[in-house]
């Protein structure tokens, strides 16, 4: 391969998002020098949608969640023709932050241990204690509104308070108190007061198209500056075709494209893959070689395999009294009543609510017309009045367990704008899935009959909500069921990293960010601390 | 220019399109609010389609050619019409058009006004949300911890 060759660094980071952003801030300190490639650019506040009369049009297009919606040239596509559930993300600076609702659970002590406690799936090397420091670390950095004494975690402090409860909030946690199930204010990447130069919320509404206020944490806001101060380099629009491998089977470099369409090489001791559950398995299967004929770190067989997204279960009703509406985060309270295993369900794990505001008038529209609610012509009108004021309801988010049939390949045909061959995802629900999606939406609708809804309607599971991807590098002691050992670092590759969801062994039942950094930062340690033998 | 002028519709399609959009949202003489084939809100929707102008151009081709050019036929939305089957039998396409016309139609300041919106974009005025009552939480902390231990100690 003919390519200009760059100057080496010490470590080279490839992705700029959640996990990127985390592990160059830690390891910034170290004073190696750290680059960081990037397929996309810096988002400017003054271009999200909320700053326009278009706001709600556009989080169908430039800022629609589907990289195959946006398709914009830092965009790559995905064949996800076999998955009922479609990928959502964001390529960027900032990455999938710069799009995601802010809310920001961290796993439970449970879900490291789901084959001791409940008999299925595998446990994870590492547990919730291991973790906790870099959860707090990352709360910091990230400035976590939340309330503190959440019975359905260990004790966890609050960097700020909560966001505000609002009237949904009221009415459904009213409606929560009578059927005697937990719920309580959720912890949010936003901020509910200046933070670190980070302006307060001011309820746009529209956390899920980007915060125009910049109170959101998204790391082109949090990490990003701080690592770039500590002489971190960013490097954007530059997408890595393949990473390189010598003789010792070590990582030697990463070919990329960059931002003038130029081939570059780019040498590097240590490699860290931040491209998440479907761009780091992408990347390692281009990367195959003879010496790894299968995808790079790959002789277990499993890069790509055991991909677990979370089925999202939407329960949504309205009320003949005026709530929220379009104002305020879209999140505001959770609920972990099911959370925890109980047999007498018929399955096994389980989800947690996440309680959401109203709609949008657009959307209000859209959502009512396709659910049989809004009807064309006469009778519109009366019909969009009746649903607009009073709309609340929640999202399930249910644990996936791992199956090696739910996975990532390469498409034969399909390829980016650089040529560089795409991703297929290949996705079925699981039965423990299933019966978990269906016992959401029961006690869904239980929860707004509760609290005084009509017209309730349901979907599951919700097609466009594959924000969360997870598994396809999973960590693990034993080098023939795991790509990554418990420290994030290669099985076969001993200066190849992974640091991103990847790694997950399981799901657990809530958003997964603020796992994936504080697994980020855990690994920079880890790095840190073994840097005198880190290749032993 | 006008708006218009730039989408890349041709007449027969653009024709269609107002039936539909016309059928789909009404103007309201008691709600006193506009259609959405009101021209100015048309001429947003025609220039407006972005991603979506193929797949609608191709259905308002195939709608036009199902009336033979009768738009008549497309005036009403109700049981047994053209558009009601079109609607069953096309639904991820009707669902095209209910974005391109809504998304438009709803940020119309008109519209807005009579929706009891201020019309304007939520930047950077925001939003008032009401904070709340945490004493509303007294009977989740009464219950106590509900998460399960998972034993061991740090493992790294």
């Amino acid at each position: 391969m003919t390519a200009a060759t760059n100057d080496p660094v010490d470590v080279l980071i490839i992705g700029g998002g959640a996990s990127g952003a985390a592990v160059a801030w830690s390891l910034a300190d170290t004073r190696m020098r750290i680059l960081c490639l990037e397929q996309g650019d810096w988002v400017k506040t003054t271009d999200f949608p909320s700053t326009g009369r278009d706001w709600e049009a556009r989080q169908f297009g430039d800022f629609s969640v589907s990289p195959n919606r946006r398709g914009l040239p830092e965009d790559y596509p995905i064949n996800e023709d076999d998955s009922p559930i479609k990928v959502a993300n964001f390529n960027g600076v900032g990455g999938g932050t710069i799009l995601y609702a802010g809310h920001f659970p961290r796993l439970h002590p449970s879900d490291f241990r789901v084959r001791s406690l409940d008999g299925v799936a595998e446990d994870w090397p590492i547990n919730y204690e291991t973790l906790e420091p870099y959860y707090a670390v990352n709360d910091q950095i990230t400035g976590v509104a939340a309330l503190e004494g959440d019975p359905s975690y260990p004790p966890k402090p609050a960097v700020m308070p909560p966001l505000p409860l609002g009237e949904t909030g009221a009415l459904l946690g009213g409606a929560m108190n009578k059927l005697g199930w937990h719920w309580w204010p959720s912890d949010a990447a936003i901020n509910t007061q200046i933070y670190e130069d980070r302006a307060a919320c001011i309820n746009l509404g529209h956390c899920l198209s980007g915060c125009a206020q910049g109170a959101k944490a998204t790391t082109d806001g949090t990490y990003w500056p701080k690592a770039i101060r500590a002489r971190v380099e960013l490097r954007t629009r530059c997408r890595v075709r393949r990473i390189e491998t010598d003789d010792d089977r070590m990582a030697t470099g990463a070919y990329y494209v960059d931002a003038d369409g130029v081939e570059r090489f780019q040498p590097a001791a240590i490699v860290i893959l931040a491209c998440n559950g479907i761009g780091t398995p992408r990347l390692l299967l281009n990367s195959a070689s003879e010496q790894f004929p299968d995808g790079l770190a790959n002789t277990s067989g499993i890069v790509g395999k055991n991909l677990m997204f979370h089925p999202y279960g939407q329960v949504r009703g309205y009320f003949d009294q005026q709530l929220d509406g379009y104002r305020g985060p879209r999140i505001g309270a959770w609920s972990m009543e099911f959370y925890e295993t109980d047999a007498s369900r018929g399955f096994v794990r389980g989800y947690c609510y996440q309680f959401t505001r109203g709609l949008g008038p657009v959307v209000n529209a859209v959502s009512g017309m396709a659910d049989g609610l809004i009807p064309w012509g006469e009778g519109h009108h009366a019909a969009f009045r009746r649903l607009f004021k009073g709309s609340a309801g929640m999202v399930s988010i249910c644990e996936d367990l791992p199956e090696e049939i739910n996975r990532v390949t390469l498409d034969p045909t399909l390829k980016d704008s650089d040529g560089i061959p795409a991703p297929k995802i290949t996705y079925r629900l699981g039965e423990n899935s299933q019966k978990m999606l269906d016992h959401s939406l029961a006690r869904g609708i239980e929860i707004l009959k509760t609290a005084g809804a009509h017209d309730i309607t349901v979907k599951a599971p919700m097609p466009s909500a594959g924000w969360h991807l997870l598994g396809t590098a999973r960590m693990g002691h034993d080098p023939k069921r795991s790509v990554v050992n418990d420290w994030g670092r290669s099985h076969d590759v001993r200066n190849l990293f992974v640091v991103d969801g990847s790694v997950f062994v399981t799901a657990g039942g809530v958003n997964p960010t603020s796992t994936i950094q504080a697994i980020a930062l855990y690994v920079a340690d880890q790095i840190k601390s073994r840097i005198h033998n880190l290749f032993d | 220019m006008t708006k218009s002028n730039t989408a890349p519709f041709d007449d027969s399609q653009r024709e269609t399109l107002r039936a539909i959009a016309a059928a789909m949202i009404p103007a309201s003489e008691e709600s006193q609010l506009p259609g959405a084939d009101d021209p100015t809100i048309f001429d947003d929707i025609l220039a407006s389609t972005g991603r979506d102008t193929k797949a609608l151009a191709d259905a308002l081709t195939m709608l036009h050619s199902t009336v033979s050019g009768d738009l008549s036929a497309l005036r009403s939305a109700g049981p047994g019409t053209v558009l009601e089957r079109f609607r069953s039998e096309n639904g991820a396409t009707a669902a095209i058009f209910e974005l391109a016309i809504s998304q438009c139609y709803y940020r119309d300041d008109r519209v807005m006004r009579a929706i009891g919106m201020e019309p304007r974009a939520p930047y950077p005025k925001g939003y008032a949300i009401e904070r709340g009552d945490w004493s509303l939480l007294d009977p989740v902390r009464a219950r106590g911890k509900i998460y399960r231990d998972a034993g061991e100690g740090k493992t790294a």
